[in-house]
């Protein structure tokens, strides 16, 4: 007998306004779930129990009342949020973050807040002051980060979707390492008012969820300008459910990344090359581009360098976006930040001093430009490019040990477009039936043209029918 | 050795905008009655709190610099200036960096031209009360006035002395009240000065090494005794052989000297970088050029204007252009005096011309709160109407007065020209205030010389 | 200028600036991490970017600017301003007293 909360938005919400299904019997199967694996799991760090009550009379909105997990870096107006850190152990913000009161709006319910990296520091969730998150595919490994608890909440239904932030990785890698679907939107497509800051100049809330058509609904309802973000775009949003199921017929598609030296020859390599197949077959024509050192037409940059790109911009950004927690207005001081977080504001403030901004800061803002401007060279001619999302399956718990730089490299491969700006979404192409573990696919398009790779992760998607796979 | 001031000054001048710099609270801090009232996630520094800029303050900032004769670029933006101070609740300023809003200007003094190095926006910081709490010694924090828009100027090191700095603020002042962007009240903190102070040797032409910035000035009077105060005390340091540290001090008006606050290094390390939650701004030249026309007629303009058009002498119409106001005022009190008065008594035109209106509102010490131009002219012209006295009449008083004073003629005839004011005085007392002065005077003149 | 290796002064100086607490063991250990680190940073000075100006803002939008109106819905009391402060006295925030007095 399958339990309420395996449902999946889209479906969730058609059986609430049909009546199929009531809001109780809804959240009392999600709580149920949540009993029984938190403990183990680590998702949630807060849950709110009067959800039920709440979603109750939101029947009549677009999301219908859907219970909804949200990363523990949004500001919850009268919910503690942390950003799992210490330091924000007890803060109880006294406003929404935008994306948490347009979601209200829609009728979503905020069930609890989850897990992460803390300050969205990393890719694995173990640098949460609160204990790692356990991936729920198998719970030896890590479910990856900075939104781990999210991608790990519906990879386990202990939600029905869940919203995340990335600013280079953080929402596509843990879906890609908890086989679920995570889109990034466009930079400047959905507010960041009320998220807890990172880089400034890349961090897009986006959301997590069971199908691409869910994350797509979940879009639609979040995005937009917003008059308290000066950098939110005034382009229109569109309904991105609307044309999901146009197929990718004479859609041209690229191939990146799979002959990087890292990864030639693995088998993520080859089964994206696999799933790149399965889109050709689908009527799209897919070439794979080649790598190189220097900006050329018809290849990639070496996304390599993006490591230092991103170390050297994110770290900056953070070691000023953290200077205002000392222990006066909302949180308990400084020397409540854990190691990666003082690392990483040292750094950045390293990085922006006398003497070093121009060699490093400014540097690696110029090499910025040279992503930006290789990707529009290739944008010019595909409509989708593809990379794998990781460069492999999900690691196991430890891995992080005392690596400074851990983050970075497991999120090389969308660094670059993240550092651009670009939308991104990953879909489940391949499960290990030995481990349960999963391996993702990128699907990225231009600017402000999320409704083309949502378009071809739907039907790859549908293709694949990858959430048949689980043996959750 | 003789040495000579190098001084550069830079000030603050709070906006007088309805709301803050990057978020919509109300900017009036120094009236709240409470503390922590008008706050906002982004004034407060909280997680998420984004800026959002100011289109009039920016609007204001641009004036502003057009008024004090600068270049406006037209790529602009935002910069985080990053410290940490209790009264800084995000742990940086946003303040602009390298590309500021107005370059290049100038305000002209007595002494010589004061060029202006740079004018830029930014936001203003909470206020710190010091006190002691269970006897321990803490800051206590208001942010009521973080996130108020300030701009600061900054000129170059060509002030030469006390005195022409304490006339270059008040020319300064002068700019920013026509404006009308600020209150520039130094009590209220709305206007604040810091004049950096360097001494060297008189006909050098270098910078000197070092320079002292002086706080806690609240006046003008107070710039030009801290100034003179440094002068002494760096001279004699140079005298003895030796440098000036490079510091900020602070004036101590009890005291009548500055006080050593702060040894500053090499400048602080603000780790300035191009704020990344606020796009940069790019004018046309059409954009400027509509602002420069929002520009009023400034106080130099006018007050050469005045002396020309209403033939004032220099001490008038400075006095009448001291404030933007008071020269509104007067100029509407010289229209409405040309206009025809309809209820003269003797039905003509009711002129009062300007100077005369100079005179009287500057004289009998006018407040022009309280009483409107119009009332103001018809009251000079009810007490200097003019009522009609017949030639008939006119002649019979005169020759009454002569005859009844001839020594006074025989004087006046003798040479001695005080007897015709005599004379004068006489007739205008028998007249009991009728009649035109100068048609009396005129009558006077001429049966004096029959 | 450039940095090869850092060390415990270093690390101390960046702590200072940055206004992080560390002990003599975290000192360390940052010297060591930033030293690796530090290698990573600087293949960026290879890369060729005269023909290019550094990106701050990827949206392209300027000119973003609001009316000058109070907006009475953002505002906080002075409760919910004050609620998370961990020291506060008659409707002030309280910190520790600087130094350095203006």
């Amino acid at each position: 007998m399958t339990t309420l909360n395996t449902l999946t938005l889209t479906e969730t919400v058609a059986k609430l306004k049909a009546k199929e299904i009531s809001h109780a019997e809804l959240y009392k199967d999600v709580h149920k779930a949540i009993a029984e694996k938190n403990e183990r799991l680590n998702v949630y760090l807060t849950l709110d129990n009067e959800a039920a009550s709440k979603a109750e009379k939101l029947l009549d909105t677009p999301l219908a009342g859907a219970p909804i997990a949200v990363k523990d870096n949004f500001c919850t107006e009268g919910m503690r949020t942390t950003a799992s850190s210490n330091v924000l152990k007890d803060f109880v913000p006294p406003f929404d973050a935008t994306v948490i009161t347009k979601l209200k709006k829609s009728g979503g319910v905020v069930l609890g807040k989850t897990n992460m990296d803390a300050w969205a520091h990393g890719s694995s969730t173990e640098t949460s002051d609160f204990g790692p998150t356990k991936n729920p595919r198998n719970p030896e490994y890590l479910p990856g980060g900075s939104s781990g608890g999210s991608a790990a909440a519906v990879a386990a239904d202990m939600t029905i979707a869940a919203l995340g932030t990335e600013t280079a990785g953080s929402i596509r890698q843990p879906a890609a390492w908890c086989g679920v679907v995570g889109l990034k939107p466009t930079y400047g497509r959905v507010s960041r008012t009320g998220v807890v800051p990172m880089a400034s100049s890349t961090d897009s809330p986006g959301p997590i969820g069971k199908t691409v058509e869910d994350c797509a609904l979940i879009l639609t309802h979040i995005a937009g300008q917003d008059r308290y973000d000066a950098t939110t775009s005034p382009e229109p949003v569109p309904d991105f459910t609307k044309d999901i199921k146009k197929g990718v017929k004479g859609m041209h598609m690229g191939l990146c990344y799979t002959d990087h030296p890292q990864l030639r020859g693995t088998q993520t390599a080859k089964v994206v090359e696999q799933a790149a197949k399965v889109l050709e077959r689908l009527g799209a024509t897919v070439d794979v581009i080649a790598l190189s050192e220097k900006i050329q037409n018809n290849h990639v940059l070496n996304p390599d360098y993006a490591v230092a790109v991103y170390t050297i911009v994110q770290r900056s950004e953070v070691s000023s976006n953290l200077a205002g927690y000392a222990g006066v207005r909302y949180d308990v001081g400084r020397s409540h930040f854990g190691a990666e977080a003082k690392r990483r504001i040292m750094l950045g403030t390293f990085t922006l001093s006398k003497g070093y901004a121009d060699r490093y800061y400014v540097q690696a803002q110029k090499v910025r430009s040279l992503y930006i401007q290789n990707y529009q060279q290739l944008f010019a001619k595909y409509d989708v490019l593809l990379s794998p999302t990781s460069p492999g399956f999900a690691q196991k718990i430890g891995a992080l040990g005392d690596n400074p730089m851990f983050g970075e490299l497991e999120d090389k491969l969308v660094e670059p477009c993240a550092l651009s700006g670009l939308p991104g979404i990953n879909v489940p192409c391949y499960r290990d039936p030995k481990t349960n573990l999963y391996i993702g696919l990128s699907f990225m398009s231009n600017y402000w043209h999320e409704e083309t790779m949502i378009r071809a992760a739907h039907a790859f998607e549908e293709a694949t029918q990858w959430n048949s796979w689980s043996n959750k | 050795m003789n040495y000579e001031p190098v001084i550069g000054m830079e000030i603050h001048v709070e906006l007088k905008t309805a709301s803050k710099m990057f978020c919509g609270c109300k900017n009036d801090p120094f009236f709240a009655k409470k503390p922590n009232t008008y706050t906002c996630p982004a004034c407060l520094g909280m997680p998420g709190g984004l800026p959002v800029p100011n289109k009039k303050a920016i609007e204001w900032a641009i004036r502003l610099g057009l008024a004090l004769g600068c270049e406006i670029p037209l790529f602009t933006k935002f910069d985080r200036k990053n410290y940490f101070y209790p009264d800084l609740p995000k742990g940086y300023q946003i303040s602009q960096y390298d590309q500021p809003i107005a370059v290049n200007g100038k305000v002209e003094t007595s002494f010589d031209r004061v060029r202006i190095r740079r004018v830029h926006l930014e936001e203003d910081a909470g206020k710190l009360l010091h006190a002691t709490l269970d006897g321990e010694k803490v800051s206590l924090v208001d942010f009521n006035r973080s996130g108020v828009p300030l701009v600061e100027i900054v000129t170059e090191p060509d002030i030469r002395s006390g005195e022409q700095a304490k006339e270059f603020l008040k020319k300064l002042h002068q700019i920013v009240q026509y404006l009308d962007i600020s209150d520039a009240d130094m009590d209220k903190g709305s206007m604040r000065l810091e004049p950096n102070i360097s001494v060297r040797p008189v006909g050098s032409k270098d910078l000197p090494s070092y320079k002292v910035e002086v706080k806690n000035i609240n006046s003008f009077n107070f710039v030009k005794r801290a100034i003179d105060f440094e002068l002494d005390r760096q001279a004699r340091i140079l005298a003895s052989g030796k440098t000036p540290i490079q510091e900020t001090r602070g004036w101590n008006e009890g005291k009548g000297a500055t006080v050593s606050q702060r040894v500053k290094g090499e400048a602080d390390d603000y780790r300035y970088f191009p704020e990344p939650d606020i796009p940069p701004f790019r004018w046309t030249s059409t954009f400027i050029h509509e602002i420069k026309s929002q520009v009023p007629e400034l106080p130099d303009a006018k007050l050469a204007r005045f002396k020309k058009d209403y033939e004032l002498n220099d001490y008038d119409a400075t006095l009448l252009t001291d404030t933007k106001q008071l020269a509104d005022y007067f100029e509407e009190c010289v229209k409405l005096a040309r206009l025809p008065a309809p209820d003269r008594r003797d039905g003509g035109q009711g002129k009062v011309p300007a100077k005369k209106l100079a005179n009287w509102i500057i004289n009998k010490k006018i407040v022009i709160d309280e009483i409107l131009p119009a009332a103001l002219v018809q009251s000079i012209l009810t007490a200097t109407a003019v009522v009609a006295v017949s030639d008939d009449e006119l002649g019979k008083v005169i020759a009454h007065v002569l005859q009844a004073n001839t020594k006074a003629v025989t004087d006046f005839k003798a040479g001695k020209l005080q007897s015709k004011m005599f004379l004068f005085g006489n007739i205008l007392k028998e007249l009991k205030g009728k009649g035109d002065k100068e048609k009396v005077m005129g009558l006077l003149e001429k049966k004096l010389t029959e | 200028m450039k940095k090869t290796t850092f060390t415990m002064t270093d690390v101390d100086v960046i702590a200072k600036l940055a206004k992080i607490p560390v002990t003599d063991d975290e000192k360390k250990k940052l010297a060591v991490g930033f030293s690796t680190v530090i290698k990573v940073l600087d293949t960026l000075k290879s890369i060729d970017v005269s023909e290019v100006e550094p990106t701050n803002q990827v949206t392209g939008l300027e000119n973003v600017m609001r009316e000058d109106e109070v907006d009475a819905t953002r505002t906080f009391t002075q409760e919910q301003a004050l609620a998370n402060a961990p020291r506060k006295h008659n409707g002030y925030f309280v910190a520790d007293q600087v130094v350095d007095q203006e």
